[in-house]
């Protein structure tokens, strides 16, 4: 019992740990987390998304899946290696916190039947409310960064001292909900994206941005939030 | 004439009309006011007619009307206004300064001139000296006088310490053909950098976020409150008088600073007078807005217009068209304001790429009755 609960914990906090890092990583290093290195017999490597801790599995060969038992086996070596990584202060709080979130959820609650009470007012569900927490805060920090960056002339490229919000305080009258729609100045049916283009190399005198930039993306997310529960009103004028 | 000579003869002026007025009113009773006011203005009359100088309000024309107002005392006369030019340096960004250069222009083609140009505030964007120097610059320029108003962008990053040198006091009066202007310095904060640690260009660059939430919000002050009250107790309260602000001393979106947090207390210390107009700058946007006896106008910026905020909007307000991010100099403008007989205006917004727009006197008198301004067919998101 108590291994299994090591196991359950040590997957979980895998993939939170994936979760958190994952944006900083594909900030820090343009690298594609998706290829990890190959070890020197040809073996299967395995990388944490930290993009740093390996785990090499001998004698498998990378192309192979792996049985649950072996997949299990791995994440909680690199879960390990990575904790050995960290602020001591930083893993006790990571450890508490995943234990509470298994005991959380080791308390399943018995059914009852309609002749001894009422039945539980909420199905089960795999998602808890630290899932809800953390997505939350994933989003938060992506606005964050949006609103950063729509704040400050030199992080949008700009050359004129001009920044977004010097024209839309808050986003306002950038109406994201009223895109796709037909933009005669651009000759075209514009985007979001294609207006903030817009604006980055005229107005601001930048350099456009690509499609899936993070900071196209975060600027995306930021004007998005500001105008939460405006009805969707594509094509508007 | 030497400016401190007409002050002078100007005060003369309001303290004779002043006893003549109360020894009238003093009479008491409607009846016997009545006769003494036909007998001293029959002896007016007479001194008029043996030569003599003649005190000016003693004068028989302006007796007759100066009994109900003062209206009449009043001169029609033009002045213009440009704000909110916002200038970096020019190697930073030289639309800034064409646009500032386009507003002069302007104002030096009107013809006649204007009697004066208001310049409404944040002539700089970040408060530097080449900013607020450049700007000095381009001003000099202007034929006509040119009256200065103080806006943040002006002031926090040495505390007004260079505007005030090139610029002078920001708190001052004057008179001009039987009105009485104010300049009220509106944009002091209370203190959030100290306790952060923060320096002067941290301090000028959260002012100069309009949705920066980290800073004050703006007011007069106890201060600012004081010499305001000081300066009105000289002023009869039948003068008209024209407030300049760089904030409106009204409270329309807190978020955005367009607002003065003793806005209430100001009106309170204007409302004693019978007409009082209030220009003020920072929204760029037109706006219009009435709390009893008083008006108040927006004006146009030169740098670039702010969109109308998501509520609070005055009732009276006519808003200009959504500006067309694909042309940088709409929603831009300059403007004049025509000073009436009855000390009222009529609001001139020279939009650049827009038809003008007046938001006349009749139309706030009327309380938006008559004399509507066109109405928008782009409205504000």
């Amino acid at each position: 019992m108590a291994k299994k609960n090591w196991l359950k914990m040590g997957a979980l906090m895998v993939f939170a740990v994936c979760g958190i890092s994952m944006y900083e990583v594909a900030q820090a290093q343009k690298q594609d987390p998706k290829h990890p290195p190959v070890a020197g017999d040809g073996s299967l490597v395995v990388q944490l998304c930290d993009g740093k801790t390996n785990v090499t599995v001998p004698g498998v060969d990378p192309n192979t899946r792996l049985t649950k038992e072996q997949a299990q086996a791995v994440s909680s070596e690199l879960m390990k290696l990575w904790m050995t990584k960290q602020d001591p202060a930083v893993a006790a709080r990571w450890m508490s916190e995943a234990s509470r979130s298994a005991a959380a959820e080791e308390k399943k609650p018995e059914p009852a039947s309609g002749q001894t009470g009422n039945q539980a007012q909420e199905q089960v569900t795999p998602v808890s409310p630290r899932d809800f927490m953390i997505w939350d805060r994933e989003v938060a920090r992506e606005v964050a960064y949006g609103d950063q960056i729509f704040h400050d002339d030199k992080l949008i490229g700009s050359t004129n001292g001009i920044a977004c919000a010097m024209c839309h305080p808050n986003a306002s009258n950038t109406h994201p909900e009223t895109y796709p729609k037909f933009q005669v100045q651009l000759q075209k049916v514009a985007l979001l994206r294609d207006m903030i283009n817009w604006c980055i190399e005229q107005p601001t005198r930048g350099k456009r941005l690509d499609a899936d930039d993070p900071k196209m993306r975060a600027l995306e997310a930021y004007i998005l939030s500001q105008r939460k529960g405006v009805p969707m009103a594509p094509g508007k004028h | 004439m030497n400016p401190l000579k007409w002050i002078k003869r100007r005060e003369e002026y309001l303290r004779e009309r002043k006893l003549w007025m109360d020894e009238l009113m003093s009479a008491g009773r409607a009846e016997e006011g009545r006769r003494k006011f036909m007998k001293m203005a029959a002896q007016a009359l007479g001194v008029a007619a043996a030569g003599k100088i003649v005190p000016h309000a003693f004068q028989p024309v302006e007796v007759v009307q100066a009994s109900k107002t003062q209206a009449s005392m009043i001169e029609p006369f033009t002045f213009a206004y440009i704000s909110d030019s916002h200038l970096y340096e020019k190697t930073l960004n030289e639309r800034f300064v064409r646009q500032l250069e386009r507003a002069v222009a302007d104002v030096n083609a009107l013809d006649p001139q204007p009697d004066f140009v208001l310049y409404g505030g944040d002539l700089a964007q970040l408060g530097q000296p080449g900013e607020l120097r450049l700007g000095h610059q381009i001003l000099k320029e202007l034929k006509a006088p040119v009256r200065m108003m103080v806006g943040e962008h002006d002031w926090f990053l040495d505390m007004g310490d260079l505007w005030k040198e090139l610029f002078g006091p920001p708190n001052y009066s004057f008179d001009h053909k039987g009105m009485h202007f104010i300049t009220l310095m509106s944009v002091n904060e209370k203190d959030f950098w100290t306790d952060k640690g923060l320096t002067p260009m941290q301090r000028m660059q959260i002012v100069a976020g309009l949705d920066d939430g980290r800073q004050s919000r703006f007011e007069v002050g106890d201060e600012g409150r004081e010499w305001l009250k000081r300066d009105l107790a000289r002023v009869p309260r039948t003068t008209p008088v024209v407030v300049f602000s760089h904030s409106p001393l009204y409270k329309y979106y807190r978020d955005w600073n367009f607002w003065t947090e003793d806005a209430e207390q100001v009106q309170a210390l204007l409302g004693d007078h019978e007409s009082v107009t209030v220009i003020h700058g920072h929204t760029h946007q037109v706006l219009t807005h009435r709390v009893g006896k008083i008006h108040f106008h927006g004006m146009l910026s030169t740098a670039w217009p702010w969109p109308y905020a998501p509520e609070g909007l005055p009732r009276l307000t006519v808003q200009m068209n959504r500006p067309d991010p694909f042309n940088q100099t709409d929603g831009l403008g300059d403007g004049t304001l025509r000073v009436k007989k009855t000390g009222r205006v009529d609001k001139h917004y020279n939009l650049w790429n827009r038809n003008p727009m007046i938001v006349s006197e009749r139309y706030l008198t009327s309380n938006g009755a008559e004399d509507v301004p066109a109405k928008i067919t782009l409205p504000s998101y």
